[in-house]
């Protein structure tokens, strides 16, 4: 019982050690390996153990005719000691000299693993626990894994049980070589190699005498040394609005500063809107008036001109913005039971915004047993996989960085369930088409074909404005379906109403123009149909984009009109206009018109009806499907 | 940042999520040290105030010092309080210890206070290092309809992203305190000034380590009359600070039991 008073006080050392924040440890390790039982060790060794439960433990153990079992110290849920093994991950105060830190128990099971990455992944460093008898196993692999993907990377592994190999360095030496290697092959590398027995206590808080050619350190050396948590308040500001309070007719927005350093007087610009507010107040209660603030504080800003944030805007300096995209790459780990699948939607939760997100492709997936990257259509339960997530809008982040809260991507279903980590790489390049694999459709274009009685083929027309291209299309649509043929027409006006409405007609949004309407044209003829585009597509290489995406099923047909002709009709009004000066870059008056040389038909149509001229159109058509 | 501003930083980041995610929201308040600073971290985190009910469940045999404890702070801390009751013991799992058994009249008490409040929220002032299976706890802790917690399906919880309720009749229990540790406690309620029941420093050689009701939590030995004379002690201490908490006691899986049933 505590006779503190008469006690002697703590030493200097001592006190700091209780003032000090607790590094975060985890151990992890294949089920069986010794997890358990060597905190129990270490926890009893460094004296760290409350007398009663160490009391409990021997009494447990008694009570089963065990010796004094040390892993029963965390199992100390009933259901756990029935079972003998951990069903969830506990944080144990742990003291080792001076310093104080939080030792995270993470389970071996397999379908545990998301209460290991609920225990790890705060951590500073981790303990790799591998049996030096059975050396590296799946889950070994798994949560090495594990480690990378959520930003940790220091970590000593501890070759247990070794002395069921005699404390012989030579076999140990092979084990520490195989399990190098395996982490290499993730990027990762191990601080330190220990040779131990965990119920025995040897290497563990004291040097074993039966390893004498380990000269390296003893494990409670080895987290001695574990560096603490590098210093965020040295990185641009940033703080994602938590929440905006309206007290005493003074508006608060809420959040935790994530890194960097706030100060009164500071200008944030907020969020992907581009605003920009000075900050006048950063409000506390209770505590000593501050006029800046740092990396981890809880704090409210009052901002002037009053505006109102919303929940998940973030705020940061105007010239350290961070990234922003609507295409993101990411690593991810799944932790749904179903397999993920392309096309699915998720909720991205990234510290408090909330985005709708698609994944549009998996990327590659991690296969364990030999650690490569393969294609693949899905990615199974606790799997690792490379994705490209899209969303409908921008999305503002930084790119995931070990040690900071940066780009840690979480995936909701629609019931708010979390369903994977997706630490956010970068932005993905739009045209990096090659990495994509969408899931393959169990009809293929031969049955189509057979199905409807005709191949699918896209007819691409380009022409100047007036040319007559939708006037034959048109015609050529309806002969082409009174012969039971599925054709259909994607033209210019209609794409840019809906799909293509945010495009201009810069020669850049042009381009982008001519890239859906392939895109779109593409995936029609997936679905079996003959499409006849009509697009002014002025540009050689538009077209020949247009060709290398749609592929062999592509016919460049020219509907060749002479520019007199066509400002003679000038059926909308759009020649004068341009004349005049009222519209831009327009094709043959104010932007340039190639006209292709090497056409799969050329249709000439100054001097010939749009009837003769949608005529020889279906005739080719005819040909070629 | 120091350890306290660390750990009180985190609290008023949970309270904030939790104001913010889950309506209706309550805080219990049983009127120890644990549930003081977390109404004291309240204050932080809304500028002074507490924008949600506190709930005091009682089991009408806590200590009278606590009741007019109770009392002034309500008035002095402007809270909006809810009293819950607990219906008699011998309504109570009769398989229990005689001393769970009356805890579990608390269970039944909250149960009722969060049906009839319809509660989306419950923020409970527990530890990891109070006891073995708090340790195992979620900062947002899933509640069925039976309001059981199902231990063996715990959601993930990392990176700060918490669970939220998504059936019917579920809600969450929000621990902003899962991280401190009892020395936290005692050095914040120094730094901060906070007040306590009388009860908590010693009296002719004894004093209240834990708070519950009267019947079934007994005093420890000790000379510790000041909030620095506790410390002092705790940073010498081996005792565990539930010693004095019978119910945990009785047989090894009592405590278990209780909260596998929606106890704290």
């Amino acid at each position: 019982m505590s006779d503190t008073l008469s006690a002697a006080r703590l030493d200097p050392a001592d006190r700091e050690a209780l003032l000090d924040t607790a590094t975060p440890i985890v151990i992890v390790g294949h089920v069986d390996h010794g997890k358990s039982t060597l905190i129990g060790r270490l926890l009893y060794d460094t004296d760290n153990l409350q007398d009663g439960k160490v009391q409990q433990i021997i009494e447990s153990s008694k009570k089963r005719g065990l010796a004094v079992e040390w892993s029963f110290l965390l199992d100390s849920l009933q259901i756990e000691r029935d079972q003998g093994v951990t069903v969830d991950s506990t944080r144990i105060p742990f003291r080792l000299g001076n310093r104080q830190f939080v030792i995270v128990d993470a389970p071996g099971h397999r379908q545990f693993l998301r209460n290991m990455i609920t225990g790890a992944a705060d951590a500073e460093a981790a303990v790799l626990v591998v049996d030096a008898n059975e050396g590296a196993q799946e889950q070994t692999r798994r949560h090495a894994m594990l480690l990378r993907l959520i930003g940790i990377r220091h970590i000593i592994v501890l070759l247990n049980k070794a002395d069921l190999l005699g404390f012989d360095e030579q076999k140990i030496r092979a084990v520490e070589k195989s399990v190098t290697d395996l982490l290499a092959q993730l990027d990762l590398t191990p601080s330190l190699f220990v040779p131990a027995s965990a119920r025995d206590g040897d290497n563990i808080a004291s040097r074993s005498e039966r390893s004498p050619w380990y000269t390296g350190p003893i494990l409670t050396e080895a987290l001695a040394a574990v560096p603490s948590g590098n210093t965020r308040a040295a990185l641009p500001f940033r703080m994602p609005v938590q929440d905006v309070y309206r007290y005493d007719d003074v508006r608060y927005v809420a959040g935790r500063i994530e890194r960097g350093v706030i100060r009164e007087g500071d200008t944030v610009e907020i969020g992907t809107q581009g605003s920009k507010a000075r900050v006048a107040k950063v409000a506390r209660w209770h505590a000593a008036d501050n006029k800046e603030a740092e990396a981890g504080e809880s704090i409210a800003l009052v901002l002037e001109p009053d505006v109102i944030p919303a929940r998940g805007d973030m705020l940061f300096l105007p010239h350290q913005a961070p990234e922003k995209t609507a295409r993101i790459r990411a690593h991810l780990f799944w932790l749904r039971q179903e397999p993920l699948r392309v096309g699915e939607s998720f909720r991205l939760r990234l510290s408090t915004a909330e985005h709708q997100v698609t994944v549009a492709s998996i990327d590659s997936v991690l296969r364990l047993d030999d650690l490569t990257e393969q294609q693949a259509q899905e990615v199974g339960p606790e799997g690792f996989a490379h994705v490209t997530l899209v969303a409908g809008e921008a999305i503002q982040f930084d790119q995931f960085s070990p040690g900071t809260s940066d780009g840690r991507g979480v995936l909701v279903d629609r019931n708010q369930r979390i369903v994977g980590g997706a630490p956010l790489l970068g932005p993905a390049d739009l045209k990096d088409g090659h990495a994509i694999h969408p899931s393959a459709g169990e009809v293929d274009g031969a049955q189509r074909a057979r199905s409807k009685g005709h191949k699918a083929r896209v007819v691409w027309l380009t022409g100047l404005s007036g040319a007559g291209k939708s006037t034959i299309a048109r015609l050529a649509e309806k002969k082409l379906f009174a012969r039971g043929i599925d054709a259909f027409v994607l033209d210019g006006d209609t794409l840019r109403m809906g799909l293509c409405s945010d495009l201009g007609f810069t020669e850049a949004d042009r381009h982008e123009n001519v890239r859906r309407a392939a895109e779109v044209a593409k995936i029609l003829t997936q679905a079996g149909q003959v499409v006849i585009v009509a697009l002014i597509s002025p540009l050689v290489a538009d077209r020949a984009l247009a060709r290398k995406i749609i592929g062999e099923e592509f016919d460049e047909v020219f509907v060749d009109t002479s520019l007199a002709t066509c400002e003679q009709r000038d059926s909308k009004g759009l020649y004068k206009a341009a004349r005049d000066g009222k519209i831009e870059n327009f094709t043959g008056i104010s932007a340039p018109y190639e006209a292709p040389t090497k056409a799969d038909l050329h249709i000439k149509a100054d001097g010939t009806t749009a009837e003769e001229n949608a005529d020889a159109l279906v005739t080719h058509i005819l040909n070629v499907i | 940042m120091d350890h306290l501003d660390q750990l009180e930083a985190q609290s008023v980041f949970i309270l904030r999520e939790a104001y913010r995610k889950l309506k209706p929201l309550a805080m219990l308040w049983s009127l120890g040290k644990d549930s003081n600073v977390m109404v004291w971290l309240a204050r932080k985190a809304f500028m002074g105030r507490v924008p949600f009910p506190v709930m005091h469940v009682d089991t009408e045999k806590k200590f009278p010092e606590m009741y007019a404890f109770r009392d002034e702070y309500t008035k002095k801390w402007n809270l909006d309080l809810l009293l819950g009751h607990c219906p008699p013991v011998e309504e109570m799992d009769p398989t229990l210890p005689p001393a769970a058994r009356s805890a579990a009249r608390k269970t039944a008490g909250l149960a009722s206070m969060i049906e009839k409040n319809k509660l989306q929220g419950v923020i409970a002032g527990i530890r990891r290092d109070e006891q073995g299976t708090r340790a195992k706890e979620r900062v947002f802790s899933p509640r069925g309809a039976s309001h059981k917690w199902d231990i063996r399906n715990q959601p993930p919880e990392f990176w700060d992203q918490y669970a939220t309720p998504h059936e019917e009749g579920m809600h969450i229990r929000v621990h902003p305190l899962l991280s401190w540790r009892e020395i936290d406690i005692w050095r914040y309620i120094e730094r901060e000034n906070i007040p306590l029941v009388d009860l908590y420093f010693a009296k002719n050689g004894k004093r209240y380590r834990s708070l519950g009701d009267s019947d079934i939590t007994f005093p420890v030995e000790s000379n510790a009359s000041t909030v620095a004379e506790v410390i002092a002690e705790l940073e010498t201490t081996k005792t565990s600070e539930r010693a004095g908490r019978a119910m945990d006691h009785e047989s090894e899986d009592a405590f278990e039991r209780l909260r596998v049933a929606g106890y704290l």
